[in-house]
């Protein structure tokens, strides 16, 4: 029989792991980001009280998502913003294909947005005659690639300097073999102006939208949001529905957390307003939904709803580092992604809340303390609940329980594991015993605790 | 003060030196300490497959021996805060709920209950101190690297009273070792690529044991380090405790 289902965590992880050296330098890469976050998060003395603040602010703004969204909306109706409500990915794809097609524009340039991934906007439009240029430069390396991100601040982490040389030699006629980071960001730089500069539509993810004035917030570091922005006729935002923050000060909480949490940095070099049109420009708003208010009504999973989109979690996350964002087969990868994916498709992401060894290191460093690594087990409970898990696990762990349960049985069982470990090591070293693979079984002692000690009671006068 | 020691399955079968020394640390620092023979399981390996729902016979049996005792103590991190943190009882929920404010691990009932002061142990030995992810981040036995909050170490302070112990230090001070219960199995490459990633910061920085409050994570570091024939042994933090020599 074929097998056309996505390879799982395991598998993609396990392919990733065969190159040594890339995971080990993957590894560094990430494990670096995560030590430049701390050195930030802990130059500020009321650090713990920020994450409060927000995780408390954001609590806040789910709880009342419906009035913010009201609020939200008629400023931007007062601002001169056009907006759109979508449902879903699809509903979405299909009011910027209008947008764009009002305008006749057939070509478009797009900062960073993790909901166009998600939504693949990208394929819809080249399906429908509209070229997408995303200006990200790791998501433009990710787009020449024809692969998506791996993660959601550093889309290329996983790509070596000499593979972004094969491919810019490919696609942008660089010379064979150049590798340097510099030279090649000069390359893309004079590459993308061209685009910013020809293109009469641009579309860029929202940070933080403040409902209390009607504007929103993009944070880049390459400018490459407002290069695109300020030089268009048509300017559309999509943003899913918890980007919101109450009020303006706020942003003094979020965007001292973003980029300490992000990369390390005081702040993202562009944090950029965005509020109303220039004259002769039209600006766009588009709210989606696409399962966030699903999300919201699962009570153990609310607060995942609060991300502001950092990646800390992936950075710190061990099994993040070892396998890379790929193998989560998920627009979101890493501890974040798997507890949103569940929500999108239970069957299709019933193995991402296992990949992870539930170390809550990720929960750590969550700029607005969700709770990551407790949500994955609740997922855990619920996917085995809702029938996803594989018939042998089930089974398994049903022989496990009844074991388990009964004295009798379970020394019964440690005692021919003795036995087996002492007398025949090979009936429980071998091929069909994943721990044996690259591990051996602890050597079987003679007696265990309990026998030791009914001996030695038993000798007591 | 009654101590019901609770010595977690794999424990018991694999390295009942650890029992050994936690049941004897126990009886050398005062406290009474009743071992209940027919205990079993804690029940995590089903609950963090997603089974808790079959762990409520571990519950039941785990509530039958140990609720007569004032304290429960155990050498185990991670089983310990799985009791703290999922025991429940349909029959009587407010017991349970006793029972998982009395729960405790070892390092942190000799630094917090028993609080002890000094110890007669002698370890003439570079160790390297693997902190659990479950006893840092579920009982807080350290401070945790990621928080801009004061340090401490409960383990760290035991072992400074040990005589002739080098602590070394460590490239990364409580990155988890990826053994993750079925984890282990389930992603077996992701598993086994970060034990051996733990393992070469412990060797490169000198350590000739490794140790720690969970022998879980120790289980797995052990298999890795046996089948590459490294020179660098695990032990228990409660065989260093009670005087390993």
């Amino acid at each position: 029989m074929s097998q056309t289902k996505t390879k799982d965590h395991a598998a993609l992880a396990g392919a990733f792991i065969k190159d040594e050296e890339r995971v080990d330098w993957h590894d560094g890469a990430l494990w670096y980001i995560r030590e430049k976050r701390d050195i930030a998060a802990k130059q500020i003395p009321e650090w713990e009280q920020l994450r409060e603040a927000a995780s408390n602010i954001k609590s806040n703004v789910i709880s009342n998502l419906h009035e913010y969204l009201l609020q939200f909306e008629a400023n931007l109706i007062k601002n001169g913003i056009t907006v759109h409500w979508a449902d879903s990915a699809e509903e979405h794809n299909e009011i910027v294909y209008s947008i764009l097609k009002a305008k006749e524009i057939n070509q478009m340039v797009k900062s960073k947005s993790m909901l166009t991934e998600e939504c693949h906007l990208n394929e819809y439009l080249e399906e429908r005659g509209i070229e997408v240029i995303n200006s990200d430069l790791g998501e433009y390396i990710q787009q020449i690639d024809n692969e998506p991100p791996s993660h959601i601040v550093l889309p290329c982490i996983h790509k070596r300097k000499e593979e972004i040389g094969e491919l810019f030699h490919e696609h942008l006629g660089t010379e064979k073999g150049l590798s340097d980071p510099t030279l090649l960001t000069r390359v893309a730089r004079k590459h993308l102006r061209n685009i910013f500069l020809t293109r009469r539509g641009a579309l860029t993810g929202v940070n933080f939208a403040v409902a209390e004035t009607g504007e929103y917030v993009v944070c880049t570091n390459e400018g490459n949001a407002d290069m695109g922005a300020h030089l268009s006729e048509v300017q559309i935002a999509s943003m899913g529905l918890e980007k919101l923050i109450p009020q303006k000060k706020h942003l003094g909480i979020f965007l001292r957390l973003l980029a300490r949490s992000a990369t390390g940095q005081p702040i993202t070099i562009y944090s950029s307003h965005f509020k109303k049109p220039r004259k002769g420009q039209e600006m766009h708003l588009i709210l989606v939904d696409a399962g966030r208010t699903r999300q919201l009504g699962r009570k153990d999973f609310r607060d995942s709803l609060k991300c502001i989109k950092c990646g800390s979690c992936m950075n710190t996350c061990p099994v993040y580092r070892k396998s890379g964002g790929l193998s989560y087969h998920n627009t979101i990868s890493g501890p974040i992604g798997a507890i949103l994916a569940p929500n999108l498709d239970m069957k299709r992401h019933a193995d991402l809340p296992f990949a992870s060894t539930l170390c809550g290191s990720c929960s750590n460093v969550c700029p607005v303390k969700i709770n990551i690594h407790d949500q994955l087990y609740k997922w855990r409970q619920v996917i085995v609940k809702e029938g996803y898990a594989a018939n042998t696990k089930a089974l398994g762990m049903k022989t496990m329980a009844w074991t388990f349960s009964s004295p009798v049985r379970i020394t019964k069982v440690g005692e021919a594991g003795r036995w087996f470990l002492q007398n025949i090591p090979f009936v429980l070293n071998n091929k069909f015993n994943p721990w044996f693979k690259q591990r051996d079984m602890p050597e079987g002692p003679k007696e265990s605790f309990t026998e030791w000690f009914i001996k030695n009671e038993n000798k007591k006068p | 003060m009654n101590v019901g020691l609770f010595i977690p399955c794999y424990v018991n079968q694999f390295y009942p030196n650890a029992a050994k020394a936690t049941f004897e640390l126990l009886q050398k620092s005062g406290v009474n300490v009743t071992y209940p023979v027919n205990q079993t399981c804690c029940g995590q390996p089903m609950a963090n497959s997603g089974f808790e729902h079959l762990s409520k016979g571990c519950n039941d049996i785990f509530i039958e021996n140990f609720s007569s005792f004032d304290y429960i103590v155990g050498p185990s991190a991670s089983c310990v805060l799985h009791i703290k943190d999922h025991l429940h009882s349909d029959k009587d929920e407010e017991l349970a709920a006793n029972i998982r404010t009395k729960v405790y691990e070892l390092v942190e009932f000799l630094t917090d209950i028993v609080k002890i002061e000094k110890l007669n142990a002698f370890f003439p030995h570079r160790v390297g101190l693997h902190h659990s992810c479950h006893g840092l981040r579920g009982l807080h036995l350290s401070q945790m690297s990621e928080l801009n909050a004061p340090p401490f170490s409960k383990p760290q302070y035991l072992l400074n009273m040990v005589k002739g112990l080098e602590q070394i230090k460590l490239d990364r001070l409580d990155e988890c070792c990826g053994f993750g219960g079925m984890f282990c199995v389930t992603e077996e490459a992701v598993s086994v690529k970060m034990g051996k990633d733990r393992i070469t910061d412990h060797s490169k920085n000198g350590a000739e044991y490794i140790t720690s409050s969970d022998l879980s994570c120790l289980m797995h570091l052990e298999g890795i380090l046996h089948r590459n024939r490294s020179a660098v042994k695990v032990i228990h933090i409660a065989e260093i405790l009670n005087g390993a020599t």
